[in-house]
């Protein structure tokens, strides 16, 4: 369908935009590589008075990476991600999962702040920043705000983020040598959106078991989430095939999936635990 | 708005509506009916556009976006009466049935061949994983694309003489 008729800007400063955002009163929209956003004017979905183009606002497209860790701008598209040689050793758990972001021509147009401010709860970048702590840090018409990953997402296609606030960045803590992961997914197609998909990793204690295990999943639910029972299980242990097999067992057990044209809420079930099982196969292979 | 960007090499004002978008500026403002559009919500593939040398769906982009970007569709890439190497293999290859999707296999193609030259068929499957074929041929065109990388390691598999 043509998309709705509505008013556009694009400001040349964070304020400005802000301030367009702030005047609105919930009327408008900020569009960053609009991948998400213009398929729902399309559908009518959404139908914004106003939308602000984040285009032309300066230094949201840097990749950074230092000690604290990997900040990503909230312009960074998919695309700068794959690019940007740094990150396989800053952050493998990233990249794995943007290579499962979308297809070829949307990698080159959709951003990480737009993925997160739209909030599907089967995309991966919401789930990467919900499974590594993230902090998603914010500019609005009361001042600047870092909210953490876990607070960020309410339930599908909604966040905490107010009406006049954009997104500026993405915090991922920093990731030590040696720390084991796996991202799998299943999807009808590669770049389709997940059915099911698991992120996962562990540091290693003295004793070789896992330490700080992080077990994320991505489309059984209204939002990605962390599953504290699965960590349980892999914490203190040493991930082998027993381990591995309770850990996807206890995985089953944890979530709520949804039902929906592509698979019923038993097959999600069931299939969140083998990508639970498989990244934790990859993890400690 | 008035919206001035480069299409084919050419430099293009236009005077079009906020929600317009890149795919229903090309076809219905600058007449240039190759991009095809089939779902007009980002699915399909059909309307792929190059901008800035990179494939992006001309439907999920606002005209008014492409302020100062250059723009390379279907037509840009051959001359009238010379098919590029890519189009050559697609005929060869009979990589197309009712043509529908043709300009965004094409001009999808033509991306990644120029960056990736010497990609495998797992990697042409991949990216062309984001353009439908209703026709389900889909076994000719990556054959054709294959086919086509040896243009592209020579040069930049255009034909001669036209920008783009």
């Amino acid at each position: 369908m043509k998309l709705p008729a509505f008013e556009y800007a694009c400001p040349t400063t964070l304020a400005e935009a802000v301030t367009l955002l702030a005047a609105h009163d919930g009327e408008a929209k900020a569009i960053a590589g609009g991948q998400s956003l213009v398929p729902m004017l399309a559908f009518r979905i959404a139908s914004p008075s106003l939308l602000v183009d984040l285009r032309k606002l300066p230094g949201l497209d840097a990749i950074r990476i230092d000690d604290s860790g990997v900040r990503l701008g909230a312009m960074v598209r998919w695309r700068d991600i794959l690019d940007d040689a740094r990150l396989v050793r800053a952050h493998p758990l990233l990249v794995a999962a943007v290579r499962h972001v979308a297809h070829y021509q949307i990698r080159n147009r959709g951003t990480v702040g737009g993925s997160i401010a739209h909030a599907d709860p089967a995309a991966e970048m919401p789930g990467i920043v919900v499974a590594c702590d993230a902090e998603i840090a914010v500019t609005g018409k009361a001042g600047a705000r870092v909210i953490p990953a876990n607070e960020f997402f309410v339930g599908a296609l909604t966040t905490t983020l107010a009406p006049d606030e954009i997104i500026t960045e993405i915090r991922l803590p920093a990731w030590p040598a040696g720390r084991r992961f796996g991202f799998e997914e299943f999807a009808l197609r590669r770049g389709d959106f997940a059915i099911a998909a698991a992120a996962v990793f562990y540091d290693q204690d003295s004793a070789g078991g896992a330490a700080n295990a992080h077990v994320g999943v991505i489309g059984v639910g209204d939002r990605p989430a962390r599953l504290a029972p699965v960590e349980a299980v892999l914490n203190g242990a040493r991930v082998d095939a027993d381990v591995i097999a309770r850990a996807a067992a206890a995985t089953s057990a944890a979530v709520e999936p949804p039902e929906d044209i592509h698979a019923s809420a038993a097959y999600r079930r069931s299939l969140v635990g083998t990508m639970v099982e498989r990244a934790l196969l990859a993890a400690a292979a | 708005m008035a919206t001035t960007f480069e299409v084919n090499g050419r430099t293009v004002e236009v005077e079009v509506e906020p929600r317009m978008t890149l795919a229903d500026c090309l076809r219905e403002v600058l007449r240039l009916t190759g991009t095809h559009l089939g779902c007009e919500h980002g699915v399909c593939g059909a309307c792929t556009v190059l901008v800035d040398g990179e494939a992006v769906r001309s439907c999920l982009i606002l005209a008014v976006q492409a302020e100062g970007r250059s723009v390379t569709t279907i037509e840009g890439l051959s001359s009238d009466d010379e098919l590029t190497p890519l189009q050559q293999s697609f005929r060869k290859h009979h990589a197309l049935q009712c043509g529908f999707c043709t300009p965004g296999m094409i001009t999808t193609a033509h991306a990644l061949l120029s960056e990736e030259p010497d990609c495998d068929a797992d990697r042409v499957r991949e990216v062309l994983s984001g353009n439908i074929c209703r026709c389900t041929g889909y076994i000719s065109i990556v054959e054709a694309v294959l086919d086509a990388r040896s243009a592209y390691r020579k040069g930049d598999g255009k034909t001669e003489g036209k920008p783009g």
